[in-house]
């Protein structure tokens, strides 16, 4: 039985390692009060550009990941000049720069379709690897997996135990409080949207140089659109942000194993799964408002112009 | 930070203003304002609403830039370019409208405001000291959201005073706390004063101030208009300083006709929908036709879930609210507007009125009802001449019917959303807050203006913070305090004392009322 | 911070945005086109003047433009009440099932009847497709966006089971796609030889009946209430989930009726090209259109245009079929970004303190 697991279960973690760099970059910038609905193209430009330059410099994964942070980086750039220091409404912003996202890593991946990269090796950790059945699922991962789980700690650190966390916390509750007591709101809001979208780019360029390694069109296939939905499953927390990608990267897996396990379904509708489960999961934790408030970055979607 | 502050020389002016001077993109707040305060002095800054006081004291603290003037601290020109260089000079300042952040706790907020090491356990202790030494209890670690106003007012406070400072300004500190609370705070304040802090005490209550402060300064539209010791002036003197004129009185004429109960509140209990909101127990009033009932209280203690329950915007039982005799609790805001009632809330932009939206459109809002509306289509003539109406009736100034209504004054858009419920003839009325805002001569039109509806038969009821303006227009007080509901006792019966008990729960629950409807 | 409100929102600014959006986007498309060594000049030329050349490219103009005001119109109610439905190309494809299920039901079927009850299923699928977030927006407070956006996944992927398996083709050489539709499942055509058909007639129609909706009518009215100042619809009593179930189904309803539109019309069968996005591209025409009726006929006919462009330059120029989602996307960000001066301007330091100095000289 355990033979059959572990590989389901190491599987589930590469598939939820895109959703935790999105998520954890997305939570950041919704913490800050600014929702991004851009996380899907900017994953797409950094899936691209990672997988361009891997490509183009032969520097493998760890150039993807770079390049792929700096072009989401970029994106999120533009969005948030549009939304933080024009004030434009945030949800078609990312739609907009969704949609923008999408055809320009289709003009760009033309050139790309052929190609691919030999992706990253797993990396057996020494003693931790050798626990049952932990060891092999979380300590036999590629170093992005490993990376994601770094990434996980210094967000929950920042966010739980400094001050930077603290002011962050307070803008997203209110700009106008934070700016009487002279806090640098557009600063952090930047610095947070700036985050989500290098945090964005990795997610694309981990899905385009390590985990599948192709460039498709559209390889993001909705994973952008996920990590937002998971968000707000997590109350904006990082904890239950990274149980519920698991819970995603699960599901995403049980669909290859489906056959072996006995399920009759045609392979489209189990594709479905992950998105009946978004909503599904939407819906739990949708249905409990009071929860939702307290956890709720009470100025989320809302422009601040001081002064107004 | 300053173990000792320097105690400058007899007289050296702690903080001076020279020719201070703001303009907003339609009003000239400040016009060329001077003002000196010294150390150990508490400074009243008297004035209406709009007077330019708050933007002055933001110009103070680094919150607003001032377009000319100087300001000298401790005798050097010094430039205040935003509040955190406001609070390393030691000015302080308590806000009239708090900027704490509810999901954070007590410590949470004031380590956000201070500099140096970011030490939560070291600093909650330091709270709890500086609380006591200066009568303001606290808990660092309770969540702000789970704190009454009164309470949050306090971490304000307690957040200057951990910084030391030199000049502490509270704008209209007293507006949330009860009487009693009031003399506390006055008792703090002159303990900070006698330890030779500045304080710039802003207000519109000229008792208070009399009562408080050394000095006062007067401002009117953006200007100083005068400068009085207040202890040797009368309320009446002061008034003509603040307004420029004697204040205005309401007339209370006698009801004539006969008395019967319109709006009845029967055993009503509600948990509230809002994660931050107050649960309403077993509360329960009559409001008979030809009277105005009060209830007094500091909002956040039931006010706005109340007030939801009565309009309909949140349901509750059926028979929890019958108007006119039939039982409506669960009907919705609609509904119960259908059946006579109409509701001003405090809220006017956003709420009462839609901000971007003109007055003609904005009249559909409610007085759809008068015949603005056939077959399901709009008349547009008909909802232009309604607004053009109203303006002129309640003697609203603003660009005509075509007007937005975010581009009128407070006082003007009050009398606009008064107007429109008025005009639809309700068997009774329901305000919120009538005159938060409002400048004096407005708020007199409207307070008389709700004495004659009731007397025209119709049951108002008011909602108010002020205790001055219920005790001049109500028939009878009653007080909301932690969602509970005193006896409504008629105003010759009670006192400010009496109803100051009251605000802090010191009420007998179940009423007579309650029982009778049970 | 460069911004300050202005007194009153600016009514030319509102005009005027529009326009500025499409010139910067013009701009830096021009800059796009010589970054890939072309000439912009005579790329413009293919992408926006070439398609018009002939009646054929009228026709298709026209064809693509009309799906895409329908949407629009639908989408632009829920706009206005804040209900944001980002999931219209499931609802187009919903539509398109459901119309297309009728007509695969009834293959040999001649009567004059089956085109109108696929028009009325298309209606119905799209509006049920509508009406599940609708649900679990009132039932269960889960936001908009996100449900009609998955629920637009899952649409495909339904669409995908559906032509590669129960409904498809037994002669379509594998292909994933269904019988093609007879005569009497098909819009008739306008003109001979041009592809323009009959459900342009639809969408004249919608465009009618929501202007008189939305200019007229105190629904609309309250919807709008709803969408600027929530608290004020729920004091006024205008209840939110009445706007909420209407914002989505009439939405949803308008995207079906274009999905059928497209298989009864130019596609003429089910398979998984029925739409190139245009529930997506529909929300930036509604936009463009600032969500006016009228406003979104013009926005709809750009929106064709650039379409029609991408096709022309994929051609002419061998640039990918991605680019119209450039262009997209860049318009509504301009656009986004211009109509921040309708209610600010930028702020200008130096003329408030000329003022404030004038103020000062006017003292005694």
């Amino acid at each position: 039985m355990i033979e059959v697991l572990i590989p389901i279960l190491a599987g589930t973690l590469a598939a939820a390692t895109p959703l935790i760099y999105a998520g954890l970059g997305e939570l950041v910038a919704e913490r800050s009060g600014v929702i991004n609905l851009g996380v899907e193209g900017m994953m797409l430009i950094g899936a691209v550009a990672g997988f361009a330059a891997a490509v183009e410099t032969g520097g493998g994964a760890g150039v993807g990941f770079l390049a792929g942070a700096a072009a989401g980086t970029l994106a999120a750039l533009c969005f948030a000049v549009i939304t933080l220091s024009l004030a434009a409404n945030q949800s078609a912003a990312g739609l907009a720069l969704t949609i923008f996202g999408i055809g320009l890593s289709a003009f760009i991946g033309q050139h790309y379709v052929s190609h691919s990269l030999p992706g990253l090796k797993p990396v057996a950790l020494p003693l931790l690897s050798s626990i049952p059945l932990i060891g092999p699922v979380f300590f036999k991962q590629d170093m992005g997996v490993y990376l994601s789980f770094v990434f996980f700690g210094i967000v929950w650190w920042v966010l739980a135990k400094t001050k930077l966390g603290l002011m962050l916390r307070a803008v997203g509750e209110s700009p106008e409080s934070a700016h009487a007591l002279g806090f640098p709101v557009f600063a952090i809001r930047y610095g947070a949207v700036l985050f989500g979208g290098a945090m964005a780019g990795i997610a694309g360029a981990y899905l385009s140089t390590v985990y599948t390694p192709l460039w498709v069109q559209n390889m993001s296939a909705g994973r952008g659109w996920i990590a937002v939905a998971l968000v707000v499953f997590a109350t904006w927390k990082p904890g239950r942000l990274l149980l519920g990608a698991w819970l995603f990267g699960g599901v995403t897996i049980l669909q290859f194993h489906a056959q072996a396990l006995g399920v009759r379904l045609p392979s489209q509708l189990l594709s479905a799964l992950p998105y009946i489960a978004t909503i599904v999961v939407l819906v739990l934790i949708s249905r409990d408002r009071k929860l939702l408030q307290l956890n709720l970055p009470a100025s989320l979607g809302k422009s601040f112009v001081p002064g107004r | 930070m300053n173990p000792e502050p320097p105690i400058p020389l007899h007289g050296e002016p702690r903080l001076q203003l020279l020719h201070i001077s703001k303009r907003y993109p339609s009003v000239l707040a400040n016009d060329d304002v001077s003002l000196v305060v010294r150390p150990g002095e508490i400074h009243a800054v008297l004035g209406e609403n709009g007077a330019g006081k708050s933007t002055l004291m933001k110009v103070i603290y680094g919150a607003v830039k001032a377009d000319m003037g100087e300001i000298m601290w401790n005798g050097r020109q010094v430039d205040i370019p935003d509040p955190a260089a406001a609070r390393a000079l030691g000015i302080g300042m308590v806000f009239q409208h708090f900027s704490l952040f509810e999901t954070l706790t007590v410590v949470e907020n004031i380590a956000l405001s201070l500099g140096g090491e970011f030490d939560l356990a070291s600093l909650a202790i330091k709270v709890s000291e500086v609380s006591k030494r200066y009568g303001l209890p606290l808990d660092p670690l309770r969540h702000v959201y789970s704190l009454s106003v009164g309470e949050r007012q306090r971490v304000e406070i307690v957040r200057c005073l951990l910084q030391n400072p030199q000049l502490l300004i509270l704008d209209e500190p007293t507006s949330v706390l009860t009487p009693q609370a009031v003399r506390k705070l006055f008792e703090t304040l002159r303990q900070l004063a006698s330890e030779g802090v500045s304080i710039l005490y802003i207000s519109h209550k000229l008792d208070e101030i009399r009562e408080l402060c050394e000095r006062a300064t007067v401002m009117r539209g953006g200007r100083v208009t005068g400068e009085a010791n207040p202890r040797q002036e009368s309320s009446a003197s002061l008034a003509r300083m603040m307004i420029g004129r004697e204040l205005p009185h309401c007339e209370a004429p006698v009801f004539e006709g006969e008395r019967k109960p319109l709006l009845e509140i029967r055993a009503l209990s509600r948990e509230p929908d809002d994660a931050f909101g107050t649960r309403l127990s077993d509360i329960a009033l009559t409001v008979h036709s030809g009277e105005v009932v009060g209830i007094a209280g500091i909002s956040g203690n039931g006010q706005a879930e109340l007030l939801a329950a009565l309009s309909g915007e949140t349901p509750v039982a059926r028979e929890m609210v019958q108007l006119c005799g039939e039982a409506v609790g669960h009907r919705d805001a609609g509904a119960r507007r259908d059946r006579g009632l109409s509701f001003v809330p405090e809220e006017r932009l956003g709420r009462g009125a839609v901000p971007a939206m003109s007055l003609a459109d904005n009249a559909l809002l409610t007085a759809h009802r008068q015949d603005l509306v056939r077959h399901g289509l709009r008349r547009f003539a008909a909802a232009r001449d309604f607004a053009q109406r109203c303006i002129e009736r309640f003697d609203v100034r603003c660009g005509g019917a075509a007007a937005q209504a975010r581009s009128l004054s407070g006082g003007n858009l009050q009398k606009f959303i008064v107007g429109r419920e008025i005009m639809q003839t309700p068997k009774v009325m329901i305000v919120a807050q009538p005159t938060w805002g409002v400048d004096v001569g407005a708020s007199a039109f409207l307070r008389q203006t709700l004495i004659d509806l009731s007397r025209s038969g119709v049951g108002v009821l008011v909602i108010s913070e002020e205790l001055e303006e219920l005790f001049e227009i109500c028939d009878r007080i009653a007080v909301l305090a932690g969602g509970r509901l005193s006896p409504a006792v008629p105003r010759e019966q009670t006192n400010a004392e009496a109803i100051g008990l009251a605000m802090s729960g010191l009420f007998a629950q179940p009423t007579p009322e309650s029982t009778h409807a049970a | 911070m460069l911004l300050e409100p202005r007194a009153t929102p600016s009514r030319g600014m509102r005009l005027a945005a529009p326009l500025l959006a499409i010139l910067l986007t013009l701009g830096v498309g021009a800059l796009l086109f010589i970054a890939l060594g072309k000439d912009p000049q005579e790329a413009f030329h293919v992408l926006f003047i070439g398609p018009l050349a002939d009646a054929n490219g009228w026709s298709e103009l026209l064809l693509k433009a009309a799906p895409l005001i329908l949407i629009a119109q639908g989408l632009a109610i829920g706009f206005r009440a804040r209900i944001f439905n980002i999931g219209a190309e499931g609802q187009l494809i919903m539509g398109a099932v459901f119309g297309g299920g009728v007509a695969i039901a009834f293959q040999d079927s001649q009567s004059a009847w089956l085109l109108p009850t696929m028009v009325l299923a298309g209606a119905i699928g799209g509006a049920l497709w509508g009406a599940i977030p609708a649900l679990l927006k009132t039932r269960f407070n889960a936001e908009e966006t996100l449900t009609t956006l998955m629920l637009a996944y899952v649409a495909n992927l339904i669409l995908s089971w559906l032509v590669s398996d129960p409904w498809r083709d037994p002669g379509g050489m594998n292909f994933p796609q269904s019988v093609m539709f007879g005569d009497a499942a098909l819009f008739s055509m306008l003109f001979e030889g041009l592809r323009l058909n009959t459900s342009v007639f639809i969408t004249i129609a919608a465009v009618l009946l929501f202007w008189i909706f939305v200019s007229k009518s105190f629904l609309a009215y309250q919807v709008t209430v709803g969408g600027l100042a929530p608290q004020a619809a729920r004091y006024a009593g205008f209840p939110a989930s009445r706007t909420v179930w209407l914002s989505l189904v009439l939405s949803g309803l308008t995207a079906g009726l274009a999905g059928v539109g497209e298989v009864a019309g130019p596609v003429g069968q089910l398979n998984l090209n029925i739409s190139p996005g245009y529930g997506y591209a529909a929300i930036i025409v509604a936009w463009i259109g600032r969500l006016h009726p009228v406003g979104i006929v013009f926005s709809g006919l750009l929106m064709a245009l650039i379409y029609l462009g991408g096709e022309a330059a994929q051609m002419a120029l061998q640039t990918p079929a991605a680019i119209t989602g450039i262009f997209q996307g860049m318009l509504l960000f301009f656009l986004l970004a211009c109509d921040v001066f309708i209610e600010f301007r930028l702020r200008k330091p130096l003329e408030k303190r000329r003022a404030a100095a004038l103020a000062r000289k006017a003292l005694p």
